[in-house]
Formats: structure tokens, C-alpha cells, sequence
């Protein structure tokens, strides 16, 4: 016999640790597959050098093209086979395609891909060159300068939303799916039948979400920022902060979520018809500015966006919270109306 | 005499079109250290009974409810401090092993036995470390008790506890029920295996169509069937059949069943009621095609009484 040695919050907290770490296939979509999604999409769409310009020269004249060209560093010339240009063309293998005439006084004919920018930009780089060579003495010499601003590439845009990202998919898993999973099951209608109280069990299942989610977002955060040098320009604490408010609002939605539903395939049904929009609509790959005018009161009330929006104020541009009060506003919003609304609903068996 | 469970007039209605009636005005009365059986065919209410005295559904209605002197609804955390439950079919989490299932369920309780003595008592020691995915059906449902009497309970509810067991794992499932039984404590089962019922229960509940039809012993029970014996038998194909009257004639016949073409006699005497269907038999030229004796058992008591077999429609429900 014993008594007073055990407390259900520890244990409840422990066991659903234990379940998370001994499921592989969790493990790696919390962390592997965040990873995998930035690893990828900084790679593919890494800033390259736009100085190279890729040239295809045809016809009489290229061997005397290619002598004038290649005075200019930027050009990188190939002379296909006439059979062959015009796939590369086609293919993007080149950006440019010169068709130079019989005599060197006919004038090169320019085979462009119009839809498509560094043809465009191929072609005004040749003409340029070539106009230059002609004008030679005179033209003038226009100095340059680049702004060296961090955050303006496509990986400091994307970092944020990722992390917004995963915060929704780990209330939406972690809560939802987890709960609806104990339902099927019959546990909670067994837990029910214990002395349990209620809301250690509601209270521990967050708090695991709440540990998941700051730990996840470290990782991510650490991760951005070694392999692709993404940094943060507001502190730590307020990046935290902003976190811990999407985590927790997320938790509500995913408890709101898995208030009801009885099975497993409902769940998943949800999940995917609340977060499918939003991974579109919230600008988590690319502006959500980029959506008709008609449409952004909606998509700037959505609890994704509103966290992205958060996120990327803190990390890209250092604003303080007081900026940011409006989507945090909202996110709470949607947060603790989710999380009253779950409560009051919540079904036990 | 004191009680571990009383109710009376238990009404359980699910709504719906039409409304179901699950459970049509129930009476139960269950004594303290007894293991008492609700027998009955599936759909019998049996489950939904049990649930509402668990307190895990509300009754429609009930002129009386108090399980171990409370009642549900004023004294909801003393009753489950005090009871145990295995629902039927419940999948602990697959991930966690068997010490730490109990551990967990441990944590719940104000007071009860130590994890570790409750696997023993359960047999499931070499098990301790293993993930519940990896348990036969048998370990599962022997873990199901242990949760249940982790919390030390005063009064134990198993809900059909051998479904779908291997015969061997039923003999250890019942063995621990005794076992907690004999410590003096309650148990409340229910059960559509008749023999299940015969062998561990004091008394027996018969479940039908939500209402208890007949309450005792196992043996009060089949006494009531005025023999405690069955002569089964059929005849060649091709003679001519016996009447139920030819055969209620018949010394020490105490009743006449027919099923197909199975005749059962229920019959206080074998030695005598035998050579007189023989001479039956024999005078009419008549000839048995099949013919066994037996003692008879729960599942004559439920034919009886419902003309259906207890595990009729198992399959479709």
C-alpha cells in the first residue's frame, strides 16, 4: 500500500514523452521533415550568381561572334550543332540563341524564350556588349553598389515560415490527432472511468505540445541559421514569445479540432481542410500579398498568416511587440475562443 | 446482509428513430465479496448496465442506484477511488510498456498497491519492460486487470473480460478474478460464455432484452429447470415423428424442447426416463439416429426461458 508518491500531471506528461520519442515516423516529421522542406527549397532557390549568361552562337559568322563575345567576361559560350539549338532553347539549356547572318554586315537574328526573364535579360546583355564594341571610345562607365542586406533573400523568407509552419502542424498532430487517436482507442472513456482529474490530463497533453514546440523551434532556428546563415534581427526572448503564442493558439485550434470527432479518418479530414488553405493563403512560401485585393481581410484574419507575419516581424525586421500587437492580437484571439469553445464541447468517450 | 451494488427500475433510452431501449427497468442487487455474473446474449444491455453503474452513462431513469453506499452524481471521486474497471475492448497505448501503463493508472488513485505487485498479481512480471504492441491477447487483457486493481478497489467491474481468448488464457484470467475475489473483495462481471458464468460465479444475473430474467446460483438455476439432466436425441430420417405429448408422458420428462431435429429432454432421473424412451422407441419401431445424455447448464437455463441460444446473432452484432 502506498499513498502520495504519485502525481498524474508527472505521469501523464512522461507517458505521452515516452509515446512521442518511441515513434519514429513523429520524430521525423517534427524534425526531419522541417529540415528536409528548408534544406530543399534554400537550395533550389538559392540566389546564383545572375552575372553568367548562357549564349548559343549559329551560323556563318559565330566563330567571329564568339571572338567579339568573349572579350566580355559574363558570356558563357557554346556553338551547337544547327540541329541541336533550338531544343537547348527550348529546354533552357541556353538562355540565348545568336543566328548571325551570311556576310559579317547582315545583321544576327535573336532567337529569344519571351516568357521567360534571363532570356530577355540574355538578350539585352549581347546587345548591350555589342552596341558597346561599336560605340567603344565615349560610352560612359555607370559605378555600381548592392545593398548587403540580411534577410532579403528567399531562405530568410522562408525560415519564418516554416516555423509558423510547424507550429500549426504541431498543435494540429500533437493535440488533435492525439486525442482523437485516445478516443478510438477507448482510453480516454477509460481514463474517464478513474479518478483522474480531467483537467490534468487536458493540462498535461498541452504543456508536452507547449516543451515540443520551443524545443522544435530551437532546433529550426539553430538549424536556419548554421546551414543557410539565416539570423534574427529582434532578440531571442521576443522570437520566443512569439512562438510560445503561436504554439499555444494552435494547441486551442487542434484541441477545438479533436473536440468531437470519433474517428481517425475525421480527423485527418479536418486537419487537412483547415491547414491546406492556410499553407497556401498565410504567405508561408511565398507573399500572401500576392492574393487579390478582395481576398486579404480574410487571409490577414487567418491564424497562420497572423503568425508568419508575427515571425517574420521579429526575425527580418526587429519589430518590437507593440508593432506586432495586431496579429498577436488576433492569434490569441483565435487561441482562447478555440480553447473555450473545446472545453465546453470536449467529448470524453 | 450489506451490499456492494444496489439498483432498482434501471431505465436506459438511446434516442434516435425510433428510440432505442437499451435497458427496460433492470433490478440488481450485488453482496458484498461476491462474484456476481450479468449472463446474456449479445445486445442483451448487459455492457450499457454496466456502464451506467460505472458511471461512465447516465440513466434514463432509476428509482434507486448505490454502488458501495454512494451514489453517482454526489459522491462521483469516492466511487472511483474505490472501483475497478476493464471495458471491454479497450487499446491501451501501444508505445508505453506494461509497468509503465500501471504506473500511470497507479498515479490516479489517492491510494493502491504498488505497480510492481500489481503486474504479479496479474503474472505479467517477465513482462514488465515489454511495449504494449508486443503483448498477445491474452497478456493485454491480463494488463487491463492490473490497471483495474491498481487503485486497490473494493469492488471490481470486468466487462466480458475472456472475449476472444484462447481457452488457456481464460483459465489464468479467471484465476485472478478468484484470487481478488477470495481477498474478501466484490466482483461484477458480465459474460456471454455460460461456462465462464457456471465456474466463477456466486450468483448469475440471466440478461435479456434489457431486463434480468432470472436470477441465482448457477445450480438454483438449472435446478429450476426441474432436471438437472439432458437427454438429447433425433430420429432415422424417415420415421415417423414423436409427439411432445408421447414424450411428456414419459417417466421423470420434465420438459420437451425441440431444435431442427434435436429433441431435448429435460429430465430429473436419466436411469429412469432413458429405458422408458427405449421401450417408447421400441414399441413404435422407431430408431434413434443420434442420442447423448448430459447434465444440463446455463445455456438450457437461457433456451428455456427465451427459446434463443445465448450466442445467437453473435456474428451480425
Amino acid at each position: 500500500m502506498s499513498e502520495g508518491r504519485y502525481f498524474p500531471l508527472w505521469h501523464l506528461a512522461l507517458c505521452r514523452l515516452r509515446m512521442f520519442y518511441r515513434q519514429p515516423e513523429a520524430v521525423f516529421w517534427t524534425y526531419g521533415f522541417p529540415l528536409v522542406m528548408i534544406t530543399a527549397l534554400g537550395l533550389a532557390f538559392r540566389e546564383e550568381s545572375k552575372e553568367t549568361v548562357l549564349v548559343d552562337l549559329v551560323g556563318p559568322q559565330a566563330g567571329a561572334l564568339e571572338g567579339e563575345l568573349s572579350q566580355h567576361s559574363q558570356f558563357k559560350i557554346n556553338r551547337p550543332a544547327a540541329a541541336e539549338w533550338k531544343k537547348r532553347l527550348q529546354t533552357g539549356k541556353t538562355n540565348l540563341v545568336v543566328e548571325t547572318g551570311q556576310s559579317p554586315t547582315e545583321p544576327h537574328r535573336f532567337w529569344v524564350e519571351p516568357h521567360r526573364a534571363e532570356s530577355l535579360f540574355a538578350r539585352q546583355a549581347v546587345e548591350n556588349a555589342l552596341l558597346r564594341d561599336t560605340v567603344a571610345q565615349g560610352a560612359p562607365e555607370y559605378p555600381e553598389s548592392h545593398l548587403e542586406e540580411v534577410g532579403s533573400r528567399y531562405i530568410d523568407f522562408l525560415v519564418p515560415g516554416m516555423i509558423g509552419m510547424n507550429l500549426m502542424g504541431g498543435g494540429m498532430w500533437g493535440i488533435g490527432f492525439v486525442l482523437v487517436d485516445m478516443r478510438v482507442r477507448k482510453l480516454l472513456k477509460r481514463f474517464l472511468a478513474t479518478p483522474m482529474r480531467r483537467s490534468d490530463f487536458l493540462v498535461s497533453v498541452m504543456l508536452v505540445r507547449l516543451f515540443f514546440a520551443v524545443f522544435d523551434m530551437l532546433f529550426l532556428v539553430v538549424f536556419a541559421y548554421l546551414a543557410f546563415g539565416v539570423e534574427c534581427r529582434g532578440s531571442g526572448l521576443k522570437l520566443t514569445l512569439v512562438m510560445a503564442i503561436g504554439g499555444v493558439s494552435f494547441a486551442g485550434i487542434g484541441l477545438l479540432v479533436a473536440c468531437r470527432a470519433q474517428t481517425i479518418e475525421m480527423i485527418s479530414g479536418l486537419m487537412n481542410l483547415i491547414m491546406m488553405p492556410m499553407w497556401i493563403a498565410s504567405g508561408v512560401f511565398f507573399s500572401s500579398e500576392r492574393f487579390p485585393e478582395a481576398m486579404q481581410p480574410i487571409i490577414q484574419a487567418l491564424p497562420l498568416t497572423c503568425l508568419v507575419n508575427a515571425l517574420r516581424g521579429v526575425m527580418l525586421d526587429g519589430d518590437s511587440l507593440q508593432a506586432l500587437w495586431r496579429p498577436l492580437a488576433i492569434l490569441l484571439a483565435w487561441g482562447s475562443v478555440s480553447f473555450t469553445i473545446a472545453l465546453r464541447a470536449f467529448r470524453w468517450r | 446482509m450489506s451490499l456492494a451494488i444496489c439498483c432498482r427500475q434501471l431505465v436506459k433510452r438511446y434516442d434516435g428513430r425510433p428510440p432505442v431501449e437499451a435497458v427496460r427497468g433492470l433490478d440488481l442487487e450485488v453482496r458484498t465479496g461476491e462474484c456476481f455474473g450479468l449472463l446474456g446474449p449479445n445486445g442483451a444491455g448487459k455492457t450499457t448496465t454496466m456502464e451506467i453503474l460505472e458511471g461512465l452513462l447516465e440513466a434514463t431513469s432509476a428509482d434507486q442506484m448505490e454502488i458501495l453506499g454512494y451514489q453517482w452524481s454526489h459522491d462521483d471521486n469516492a466511487i472511483r477511488q474505490k472501483i475497478g474497471i476493464s471495458l471491454q475492448e479497450t487499446r491501451l497505448s501501444d508505445k508505453l510498456t506494461v509497468a509503465e501503463t500501471v504506473t500511470l493508472f497507479r498515479s490516479f488513485y489517492k491510494r493502491g498497491i504498488e505497480p510492481s505487485e500489481a503486474i504479479c498479481q496479474v503474472s505479467l512480471e517477465e513482462k514488465a519492460g515489454t511495449l504494449v504492441e508486443k503483448l498477445s491477447g491474452g497478456q493485454r487483457q491480463r494488463l487491463a486487470v492490473a490497471c483495474a486493481i491498481i487503485g486497490d478497489p473494493a469492488l471490481l467491474f470486468l466487462d466480458e473480460p475472456t472475449t476472444g481468448l484462447d481457452p488457456h488464457s481464460r483459465r489464468e484470467l479467471w484465476e485472478i478474478v478468484r484470487t481478488f475475489r477470495a481477498a474478501g473483495r466484490t466482483v461484477l462481471l458480465t459474460t456471454h460464455y455460460m461456462d465462464e458464468a457456471e465456474r466463477l460465479c456466486d450468483r448469475v444475473a440471466v440478461v435479456d432484452q434489457g431486463k434480468v430474467i432470472a436470477l441465482g446460483t448457477p445450480a438454483e438455476l438449472i435446478a429450476r429447470l426441474g432436471g438437472q439432466h439432458i437427454v438429447d436425441f433425433s430420429l432415422n430420417e424417415n420415421d415417423r415423428p414423436i409427439t411432445d405429448e408421447e414424450l411428456e408422458r414419459l417417466p421423470s420428462v420434465q420438459s420437451v424442447r425441440r431444435e431442427h431435429r434435436t429433441v431435448s429432454l429435460s429430465v430429473s432421473e436419466p436411469h429412469v426416463a432413458l429405458p422408458g424412451l427405449m421401450n417408447a422407441m421400441q414399441a413404435t419401431g422407431r430408431g434413434f439416429a443420434t442420442l447423448t445424455t448430459r447434465h444440463a447448464t446455463l445455456e438450457d437455463v437461457f433456451v428455456t426461458l427465451t427459446g434463443r441460444h445465448l450466442r445467437d446473432g453473435e456474428e451480425t452484432s
